[in-house]
């Protein structure tokens, strides 16, 4: 795996030491990284970890506080990302930065066209084009624009311009997140072929079997800071996924006891058979029953949030059948899954889910006002009731109802994003990361308050990050790793060493068999 | 090459639609195909047409210049008051009121960048600001006299075939030319182009989006001062009120000529032949006598609508295709 070219002593880029803070927020700190000729260096880390942040520093969009970034031993700080390319770092993102409009040959040499007499000359400008492109193996019409061409062929483009305005370093920031996986082989030949041409890639991805396929070394963050770097092939995938996760796991395989596996009977309220979306997670088979809660556990990008959107119909699957009370139902959008009685709160509460300057009354009742029609306006003294039960009922801290959400903690916001689903009484409620973001205090009464629900026989279905949280109120956990239902634990099954064992298990599954980890 | 018609359809739309016209005025009136036709039209809407290059060029980086008719009139009225009030020769005259728009267009540039304005507002501001500073000069409307414009109304290129261009058409070709050259042939132009796909991506890309913000409407007062210079050779005369609305006939002509609202796609050629189909519907009612002049309005606001149908559905099929393979 070593490049082609001779390696320099120095290394192609070392980081050491550096530190960024947001806010008084540290979001990196102390961190090394070194990335060497001819290296596919994987960067990984769970939300928050600081991978973006790095980054941003390296391109110039970020100025470090601390630390030395340098640049085969010559110390570089990078102002922008003009800058950053002049010093040969390019990157190129998951969203292809480049311009749909414009020929792909005005795309690679936009800024630097080559000039005649003063003026563009566009018949070189094809001619180089063409040529820049002929080692990637990409024969298009470069006189076409961008925009024709699927979002692979973009992004090789993008490499190509990164590339060719002389990069050293390349970085690759989740590239293969809306890619197939024949798109995915094309990428990763290109980043072999650019490997032996001793260019150095940081490549940013959630996908440990892409890790393992393509890459040389492993570093991971977590919380900012450095928890290691690695030869992939000296790192097991248990210890990778525990180095993500932060967990001690030295024999975890060994501690796994094969309780039985409790088999419930009971008619389940929904069904997902086969249901899945090409792009977005694999076909998966998913019963949920009354009274239950059902977690998601998986890295970030898993596939869990894909999983619950596919549920709530905010996507549209393309395959497999939902039935709900055994009666086959169509999830064409999120009003079909209201209809049906399902809830949904989302990850992202500011994004998606309250609306800031509305009232927290107002807030509360929206999903209610939503599903009776807005031509039938709930009586304002009605309202005042539902906010003023639910306000008490799961103790969100405000003075009054009529106070405008975004004055609220973010626990307390997240117990009235709550409030809004239940106000609709619903039989099957998602919560996506209900814990996120909130205090210590409210973790625990969100935690006890899904105990109470599933008790009064609201089916739950939750997407966390926390496994002990998981362990603490799952009956049922499905596991997801690279966009697919790897495995299922139930019952007595369910600990945070199978979570992470069955995260981190190498062979492709069968989606919601649990078979490996039952084994 | 069904890759480039696809691109050019909308241009290839657009002067099937000029030819056709022509051809029916023709048809219908025995001594409308003559050069004299085509001479009056080119020089008629010759300063709409130097107009619409500029808001060709602000519209294709995603902004828009409500102010071009405004700065029109300021223009001519600076002219009359400089030399008839200010007895001022006019070529000294032509120079500052020329700079005077491209400083101002410059001006409203900057605002737009550094305050990450929408254009739409700058520019109505700019409107109103030009208007005004028009009738602070004078509100009458002052004739020009000097002998420099009767000499430049009777300059004319004449072909041996028959066709006499006037300095104002010629004017208003040879900026067409220049901005084909720019649109294409420079870096400016292809940043402008960048600018309008997605202004982050172009950042991102190194292109210089400040000084091609003010650059782009430095351009368009610079030419709506041309467009001015033009217009009151045209009439003769200085008045504030002069070209009121002459910016949405430019903005009509660059969208009729295949640009999108939005930015970076069109042509400049587009254009020209937008600013053409205005003029010809504009003759045909001259021409037929008992037409109320409104007709224009009417037949150009149809047009204006099915061409907006017509890129809509363009795109709409361009999206459908979106995923094509690439030939890898």
């Amino acid at each position: 795996m070593t490049a082609s070219t001779a390696p320099p002593s120095a290394p192609l880029l070392a980081i050491r030491g550096l530190s960024k803070a947001f806010l008084g927020v540290q979001a990196l700190d102390g961190v090394d990284f070194t990335l060497r000729h001819g290296e596919i260096h994987a960067l990984l880390g769970e939300n928050g970890a600081g991978k973006s942040t790095l980054i941003k520093t390296l391109t110039g969009v970020y100025q470090r506080d601390n630390g030395t970034v340098a640049l085969e031993g010559r110390e570089i700080a990078p102002r922008g990302v003009e800058e950053a390319q002049r010093l040969h770092i390019g990157t190129v993102y998951q969203e292809v930065n480049l311009l749909p409009n414009l020929s792909v040959a005005e795309n690679l040499f936009l800024g630097r066209q080559p000039m005649r007499w003063g003026l563009v000359d566009r018949g070189a400008m094809r001619r180089r084009a063409r040529a820049v492109l002929q080692p990637y193996g990409l024969s298009v019409d470069v006189t076409a624009p961008l925009g024709r061409f699927s979002v692979a062929t973009q992004q090789i483009i993008a490499i190509a311009r990164a590339v060719d305005m002389s990069a050293k370093v390349l970085i690759l920031d989740e590239p293969t997140a809306s890619l197939d996986a024949q798109e995915v082989a094309v990428l990763f030949k290109v980043m072999r072929t650019l490997r032996s041409r001793g260019i150095g890639i940081v490549f940013v991805t959630h996908f440990l079997d892409q890790v393992y396929e393509v890459c040389d070394s492993i570093t991971v963050l977590r919380n900012g800071r450095l928890v290691g770097e690695r030869r992939t092939a000296d790192l097991p995938r248990l210890d990778l996924v525990a180095m993500m996760l932060g967990r001690e796991l030295e024999a975890a395989a060994h501690r796994i006891d094969l309780g039985p596996a409790e088999v419930d009977s009971r008619p389940p309220l929904a069904s997902f058979k086969g249901f899945g979306k090409a792009r977005s997670v694999e076909p998966f088979d998913l019963d949920i029953r009354p009274g239950e809660v059902v977690a998601l556990a998986g890295l970030l990008g898993s596939g869990r949030t894909e999983t619950v959107r596919l549920v709530f119909g905010m996507d549209r699957a393309d395959r497999g059948e939902a039935t709900v009370d055994g009666r086959a139902v169509r999830l064409k959008g999120p009003r079909d899954a209201v209809r049906l009685g399902f809830g949904f709160c989302p990850e992202d509460r500011k994004k998606e889910g309250i609306v800031g300057e509305l009232s927290v009354r107002e807030n509360i009742i929206l999903a209610l006002q939503a599903r009776q029609g807005w031509l039938k306006p709930i009586p304002r003294r009605r309202q005042e009731e539902i906010a003023d039960r639910f306000i008490r009922l799961l103790d969100i801290r405000t003075p009054d109802a009529e106070r405008p959400i975004q004055l609220l903690s973010g626990g307390n916001q997240q117990k009235a994003l709550l409030a809004r689903w239940l106000a609709t009484e619903p039989r099957l409620l998602i919560l996506d990361e209900p814990t996120r973001g909130i205090d210590v205090g409210a973790h625990a009464e969100i935690i006890r308050l899904i105990e109470r629900l599933c008790a009064d026989g609201m089916a739950l279905l939750v997407v966390s990050s926390e496994l002990e949280e998981i362990v603490a109120y799952s009956r049922r956990v499905v596991v997801l790793r690279d966009r697919r239902h790897v495995a299922e634990l139930r019952g007595g099954e369910v600990s945070v060493e199978r979570i992470v064992a069955a995260i981190a298990s190498e062979t492709p599954n069968v989606a919601g068999s649990g078979a490996e980890v039952r084994q | 090459m069904t890759g480039a018609l696809q691109r050019f359809l909308p241009l290839i739309v657009t002067t099937a639609v000029l030819v056709v016209g022509f051809l029916i005025c023709a048809a219908q009136f025995p001594n409308f195909a003559s050069w004299r036709v085509v001479a009056n039209l080119l020089t008629d809407n010759a300063f709409l047409g130097i107009t619409a290059v500029g808001m060709t060029f602000v519209i294709l980086s995603g902004g828009i210049d409500l102010s071009v008719g405004a700065v029109i009139g300021f223009t001519t009225v600076l002219l009359a008051v400089l030399i008839e009030h200010g007895g001022w020769h006019p070529v000294p005259a032509f120079a500052v009121a020329l700079i005077a728009a491209g400083g101002f267009g410059a001006a409203m540039g900057g605002v737009i960048h550094v305050f990450q304005m929408p254009p739409f507002i700058v520019t109505l501001a700019g409107m109103f600001i030009a208007r005004g500073l028009g009738f602070v000069l004078t509100t009458d409307s002052v004739p020009i006299n000097h002998p420099l414009y009767g000499e430049l109304n009777d300059m004319a290129l004449r072909f041996d075939f028959g066709l006499k261009l006037s300095l104002p058409a010629l004017l208003m070709l040879g900026v067409v030319a220049a901005a084909v050259v720019l649109a294409h042939w420079t870096r400016f132009g292809a940043n402008l182009y960048a600018l309008g796909g997605n202004r982050q991506s172009a950042e991102l890309m190194g292109v210089p989006v400040a000084r091609t913000t003010v650059a782009v409407y430095a351009l368009s007062g610079l030419l709506a001062g041309l467009a001015g210079i033009v217009f009151s050779l045209y009439t003769g005369a200085g008045y504030s009120l002069a070209a009121t609305g002459v910016e949405l006939d430019t903005i009509t002509a660059v969208v009729i000529g295949g640009t999108q609202l939005t930015g970076g796609y069109g042509y400049v050629v587009g254009t020209f032949v937008g600013v053409l189909i205005q003029g010809l519907i504009q003759t045909y009612i001259t021409f037929d006598g008992t037409l109320s002049s409104w007709w224009t309005k009417i037949a150009i606001g149809v047009l204006l609508f099915v061409f907006i149908l017509l890129q809509k559905g363009l795109l709409t099929v361009w999206a459908g295709r979106g995923g094509e393979p690439a030939e890898a």
